[in-house]
C-alpha cells in the first residue's frame, strides 16, 4: 500500500506563515510538514507562530491548538494524550517521539515537526504503517502452547518468570524505534525492525509459550534479524523507555546458543 | 434521520460489502465480540476508526474484577451484591448476576489467551483491592481487581488483538462509521463507513451490526477519556430513532491529575494510597467509616467536592485534593504502579515516591448508553413490550447500557463488562443467525441519508468552526451536568444546549478533501457528542432524586418509590428529547442467588 509515497526527488517547498496574534509575548515557531494527496502540489513546511501562554505544555497541545484555533486542515493522529495508545508518533526536532509526551520547553528554538521518517505519507503527519503492521503479524505475535491450560483456573507463572516480560509487553507499537533505525530505512521490506523483533522476543521469553524453537527458526535469516547492526537508535528513541536493542541482542544470543 | 432531498455537492465512490456480522469498534468489547463471532463460523468484519490497539481500552489501568479469591476468600455473590449496591439499585440484577458469575471463567480465558497478568507468590493472577469491592456483603475491602501492573487495559487489548490476528479477523482499520442503515420495519440492515486512507465510502450489508464504539467523555471539557471517545455509536443510534438509557449517569473519577485530567487509577488507593484536604486530614474517614478511601467513586468524588466547596481544598486557589502514595515506598510503586508514577512525573512534574499528587474528580465513564439485554441485543421499548428487541442490532461495552452499572459503575467492572458481554453477544449472534440465511439485499436508497449528512458537513460553509461549537458544548456540560446538580443550573444547561442546536446551520469546516479529512471527522464526531450530551442533560433535568452519579441538591435523597426506573430518551433531528421510563429488572437469572432489595447505601 504505497499508493501515496512521494516521488523520490520531490522537494519540500516553503509554505505559509501563520503569524501570532498581536500582543502575544511568549511566541514559539512550529514548522510543520504539510502534504495532501488531494492536490498535485509538492510538500511544504508551514510555519505557525504560537503563543505558548495560551496552550498546555506538550507538543500535542500545540498541534491541537493549531487545529482548533489556527488551521483546521492540519492533520495528525492522536487519541489518548497520555502516551499509551501510540497514535501521535512523529519526528519532533529531529527525534522520533510521541507528541503527547514531548514537553515544548525541552526544545530550543523553532520546533520542526515531520511524519515518522522513511514511511509512505498519507497526509501531513499521518504515515502509512500498513507495512509495519504486516511485519508484526508475520512473527505470529500470540501465545502458542500445545499443552492445554487447566480447564478452570489460570496457568501458573512465577513472579520471576513474569518479570522476564517487563520492558517488552508495555510496547505501544508506535514504531518510533523502527523508523529511527538506519538498517530499517534501507531494508525495511526485509528487515523486521526493532519493534517487531521486540514483540518476537516477548513471546520467546514467555514461560507459557512452547514454540521458542519455531520462533527462532523463523527469525534465522540474514535480513529479517541480522540486518540489525546494533546502532542503538531504537533504544535511544523509544518514548516508553524500552530497550528493543537488548531484546534483539538476546535473540541473537539464543541463536548462537542453539548452534553451539 | 438527517435525510435531505437536496442534491449532493460532491460525488462519491461507493464500495459494497456483505457480512453476517459487522462489529463497529475494536476496543475490548468489539474485539471480544469479533473473536467470538469469527470462531462461531460467522463471516465477520470489524470496522474501526483507529488501529485496534489504539482504542481507548488501552488506557485502562487498575484491573478487571473477578472473584478468583487468589489473595483472600471471595465469592461471585459478594461481587454481585457490591455491583448492585454500587449501582445504587438501578442496575438490572439478572444482567449483574450473569456478569459476576461469568467473571471468573472470563478472566481465566484472558490468561489462557496470554494476558501478562502480574502474579502472586504461588504463580496465580495478582489481585488488588478497589473501590466498592467488599468481603461478605459489605464488611471490608477485598482484593478482587485482577491486574497487569497498572496497565491492565493495555495488556488485555493487545492480547485480544493478537488473538484476532491468530484467527485471521477481517479488519477495516481507520474506517469511520457514519450511520446505521435501517429499513422500513425498523430493523438494522447495515452501516455506512468512510475509509480515511483513500476517501471512499463503504456500504456494509449485514445480518447483525454490533456497536462497540465506547463512551462520550469528550462531551466534557475535562475528562480522562481519549480524544476519540465521542459517542459515535450513541449518535448513530439516536439518528436511527432508537432510544438511549440512563444517560444522566456520568461517572466522575476521584483522581484525575489536576489540571491535566489524566487518570491515576483507583488501584493507587487499592495499594494503600489515601486522600487529604488542605488541613492534611484524611477526610474520607468521615464520609465512609468502613471503606474510607475505597468507597464507591460517586461517594469519594462528592466528598472531595464538598471539601473543596467548604474551603478545605489545597493549593493557592484551594481547588484540588492531595493523593498520597509516598508512604508506599519506591519498590511497591515501581512494581505495581509504574505507569502512574510515570504519568505523575510527566503531567504533574511530581515524583510520587516523595510528594503527593494534586487531583480532582474528572469525567471518566458513561453508565448510560444504548439499552440492551444481557445477550447484547438492543432494546426499543414498545407499548406492549418494555424489553422489545431491535432486529439486526447489538451493542456492547461502554457504548451500551446492559445495565450492569446502573447509576454508578464500580472500578474494574468495565473491563469485565467488555469481555463478558462481548462474548455473550457472539454467542447470541451464533445462535440467532442461520448461516444458510442469505444476507438480504438492502432496501432502495440504503445509505443515502448517511451520504447526505456526510456531504452536508463536508461542504459546511457557516461561520462557526467545529472546535468552537465543541468548546461551548464541553463548557456547558462541565458546568451544568457536574458532580452536584440543581434545578436552576440544569434548566440553564438545557437552554444552552438548545442554543447550540440553533447554531448548527452555522457550522464551518475548511478542509473539503476526502482522504484523511480530520476536520470533517471532527465535525461528524461533534454531532455525535451533541446528541449524547442533549439526552444526558434532559435526563438529568427530569430526574428529581439523587442516586449514584446523579447528586441533585434540590432532591438530596434517593426516591425508590418514584425513580427506581431507567430513563429512556428519544431525540428527533431538531434536538428535542422525549423521555419515558422502563422498570429495573428486580429478578435474578437463577435460584443460586436472591434479589437484593434496595437499602440505604453506606460504605
Ligand atoms: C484512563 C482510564 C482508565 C480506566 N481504567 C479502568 C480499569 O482499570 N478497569 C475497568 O474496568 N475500566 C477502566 N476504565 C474504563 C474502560 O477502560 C472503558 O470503559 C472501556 O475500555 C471501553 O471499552 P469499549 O470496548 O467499550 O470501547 P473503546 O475501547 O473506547 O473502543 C471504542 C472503539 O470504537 C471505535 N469507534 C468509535 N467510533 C467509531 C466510528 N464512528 N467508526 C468506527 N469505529 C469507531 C474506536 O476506533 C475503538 O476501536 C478506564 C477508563 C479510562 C478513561
Ligand atoms: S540496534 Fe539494531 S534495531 Fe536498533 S537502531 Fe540499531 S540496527 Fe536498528
Ligand atoms: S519499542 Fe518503544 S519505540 Fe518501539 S514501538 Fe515499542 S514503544 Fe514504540
Ligand atoms: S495520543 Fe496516545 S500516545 Fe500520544
Amino acid at each position: 500500500m504505497v499508493e501515496f509515497r512521494l516521488p523520490k526527488n520531490s522537494t519540500v517547498g516553503k509554505g505559509r506563515i501563520f503569524t501570532a496574534t498581536p500582543g502575544a509575548s511568549n511566541v514559539k515557531n512550529f514548522r510543520i510538514y504539510r502534504w495532501s494527496p488531494d492536490d498535485d502540489r509538492n510538500p511544504v513546511v508551514d510555519t505557525y507562530e504560537i503563543d505558548l501562554d495560551k496552550i498546555g505544555p506538550m507538543v500535542l497541545d500545540a498541534l491541537i491548538h493549531i487545529k482548533n484555533d489556527v488551521d483546521s486542515t492540519l492533520t495528525f493522529r492522536r487519541s489518548c494524550r497520555e502516551g499509551i495508545c501510540g497514535s501521535c508518533a512523529m519526528n519532533i526536532a529531529g527525534e522520533n517521539t510521541l507528541a503527547c509526551l514531548k514537553p515544548i520547553r525541552d526544545i530550543e528554538g523553532d520546533i520542526a515537526i515531520y511524519p515518522l521518517p522513511h514511511m509512505p505519507v498519507i497526509k501531513d503527519l499521518v504515515p502509512d504503517l500498513d507495512g509495519a503492521y504486516a511485519q508484526l503479524r508475520s512473527i505470529e505475535p500470540w501465545l502458542k502452547s500445545d499443552t492445554l491450560p487447566p480447564p478452570d483456573s489460570e496457568r501458573r507463572q512465577s513472579i520471576e518468570e513474569r518479570a522476564e516480560l517487563d520492558g517488552m509487553w508495555e510496547c505501544i507499537l508506535c514504531f518510533c524505534c523502527s523508523t529511527s533505525c538506519p538498517s530499517y530505512w534501507w531494508n525495511g521490506d526485509r528487515y523486521l525492525g526493532p519493534a517487531t523483533l521486540l514483540a518476537a522476543y516477548r513471546w520467546i521469553a514467555d514461560s507459557r509459550d512452547e514454540h521458542t524453537g519455531d520462533r527462532l527458526d523463523a527469525l534465522e535469516d540474514p535480513l529479517k534479524l541480522y540486518a540489525c547492526r546494533t546502532i542503538m537508535n531504537c533504544t535511544q528513541t523509544c518514548p516508553k523507555g524500552l530497550n528493543p536493542a537488548k531484546a534483539i541482542g538476546r535473540i541473537k544470543e539464543l541463536q548462537l546458543e542453539r548452534k553451539a | 434521520m438527517n435525510a435531505t432531498t437536496s442534491p449532493l455537492t460532491g460525488s462519491y465512490r461507493i464500495v459494497d460489502h456483505a457480512y453476517d456480522v459487522v462489529v463497529v469498534g475494536a476496543g475490548g468489547s468489539g474485539l471480544r465480540a469479533t473473536l467470538g463471532m469469527g470462531a462461531a463460523g460467522l463471516k465477520t468484519a470489524c470496522v474501526t476508526k483507529v488501529f485496534p490497539t489504539r482504542s481507548h481500552t488501552v488506557a485502562a489501568q487498575g484491573g478487571i474484577g473477578a472473584s478468583l479469591g487468589n489473595m483472600a476468600e471471595d465469592n461471585w455473590r459478594w461481587h454481585m451484591y457490591d455491583t448492585v449496591k454500587g449501582s445504587d439499585w438501578l442496575g438490572d440484577q439478572d444482567a449483574i448476576e450473569y456478569m459476576c458469575r461469568e467473571a471468573v471463567p472470563a478472566v481465566q480465558e484472558l490468561e489462557h489467551m496470554g494476558v501478562p497478568f502480574s502474579r502472586t507468590e504461588d504463580g496465580k493472577i495478582y489481585q488488588r483491592p478497589f473501590g466498592g469491592h467488599m468481603r461478605n456483603y459489605g464488611e471490608a475491602p477485598v482484593p478482587r481487581a485482577c491486574a497487569a501492573a497498572d496497565r491492565t487495559g493495555h495488556a488485555i487489548l493487545h492480547t485480544l488483538y493478537q488473538q484476532c490476528l491468530k484467527h485471521n479477523v477481517e479488519f477495516f482499520v481507520e474506517y469511520f462509521a457514519i450511520d446505521l442503515i435501517m429499513d422500513e420495519e425498523g430493523a438494522c440492515r447495515g452501516v455506512m463507513a468512510w475509509c480515511l486512507e483513500d476517501g471512499t465510502l463503504h456500504r456494509f450489508r449485514a445480518q447483525k451490526v454490533v456497536l462497540a464504539t465506547g463512551g462520550y467523555g469528550r462531551a466534557y471539557h475535562s475528562c480522562t477519556s481519549a480524544h476519540t471517545c465521542t459517542g459515535d455509536g450513541g449518535g448513530m443510534a439516536i439518528r436511527a430513532g432508537l432510544p438511549m438509557q440512563d444517560m444522566e449517569f456520568v461517572q466522575f473519577h476521584p483522581t484525575g491529575i489536576f489540571p491535566a485530567g489524566c487518570l491515576l487509577t483507583e488501584g493507587c488507593r487499592g495499594e494503600g494510597g489515601y486522600l487529604t484536604n488542605s488541613k492534611g486530614e484524611r477526610f474520607m474517614e468521615r464520609y465512609a467509616p468502613t471503606a474510607k478511601d475505597l468507597a464507591s467513586r460517586d461517594v469519594v468524588s462528592r466528598a472531595m467536592t464538598i471539601e473543596i466547596n467548604e474551603g478545605r481544598g489545597c493549593g493557592p486557589e484551594k481547588n484540588y485534593i492531595m493523593l498520597h502514595l509516598e508512604h508506599l515506598g519506591p519498590e511497591i510503586l515501581h512494581e505495581r504502579l509504574p505507569g502512574i508514577s510515570e504519568t505523575a512525573r510527566i503531567f504533574a512534574g511530581i515524583d510520587v515516591t516523595k510528594e503527593p499528587v494534586p487531583v480532582l474528580p474528572t469525567v471518566h465513564y458513561n453508565m448510560g448508553g444504548i439499552p440492551t439485554n444481557y445477550h447484547g441485543e438492543v432494546i426499543r421499548p414498545t407499548a406492549d413490550d418494555v424489553d422489545a428487541v431491535v432486529p439486526g442490532l447489538m451493542a456492547v461495552g461502554e457504548a451500551a447500557c446492559v445495565s450492569v452499572h446502573g447509576a454508578n459503575r464500580l472500578g474494574t467492572n468495565s473491563l469485565l463488562d467488555l469481555v463478558v458481554f462481548g462474548r455473550a453477544a457472539a454467542q447470541r449472534a451464533a445462535a440467532t443467525i442461520k448461516s444458510e440465511e442469505t444476507i438480504r439485499p438492502l432496501p432502495p436508497g440504503a445509505g443515502d441519508a448517511a451520504i447526505a449528512r456526510f456531504d452536508r458537513l463536508r461542504y459546511a460553509k457557516g461561520k462557526t468552526h467545529v472546535a468552537d461549537m465543541r468548546g461551548k458544548l464541553q463548557r456547558t456540560m462541565q458546568k451544568h451536568a457536574a458532580v452536584f446538580r440543581n434545578t436552576e443550573s440544569l434548566a440553564q444547561g438545557v437552554e444552552k444546549i438548545k442554543e447550540i442546536w440553533s447554531e448548527i446551520p452555522d457550522i464551518s469546516i475548511n478542509d473539503r478533501s476526502l482522504i484523511w479529512n480530520s476536520d470533517l471527522m471532527e465535525a461528524l464526531e461533534f454531532e455525535n457528542l451533541l446528541a449524547n450530551a442533549t439526552v444526558t442533560m434532559a435526563g438529568a433535568d427530569a430526574r428529581h432524586e439523587s442516586r449514584g452519579a446523579q447528586a441533585h441538591d434540590d432532591y438530596p435523597d434517593r426516591d425508590d418509590k418514584n425513580w427506581m426506573k431507567h430513563t429512556v430518551a428519544h431525540m428527533n433531528e431538531a434536538g428535542d428529547v422525549t423521555l419515558s421510563y422502563r422498570p429495573v429488572h428486580m429478578k435474578t437469572l437463577t435460584d443460586d442467588v436472591q434479589v437484593f432489595p434496595p437499602k440505604k447505601r453506606v460504605y
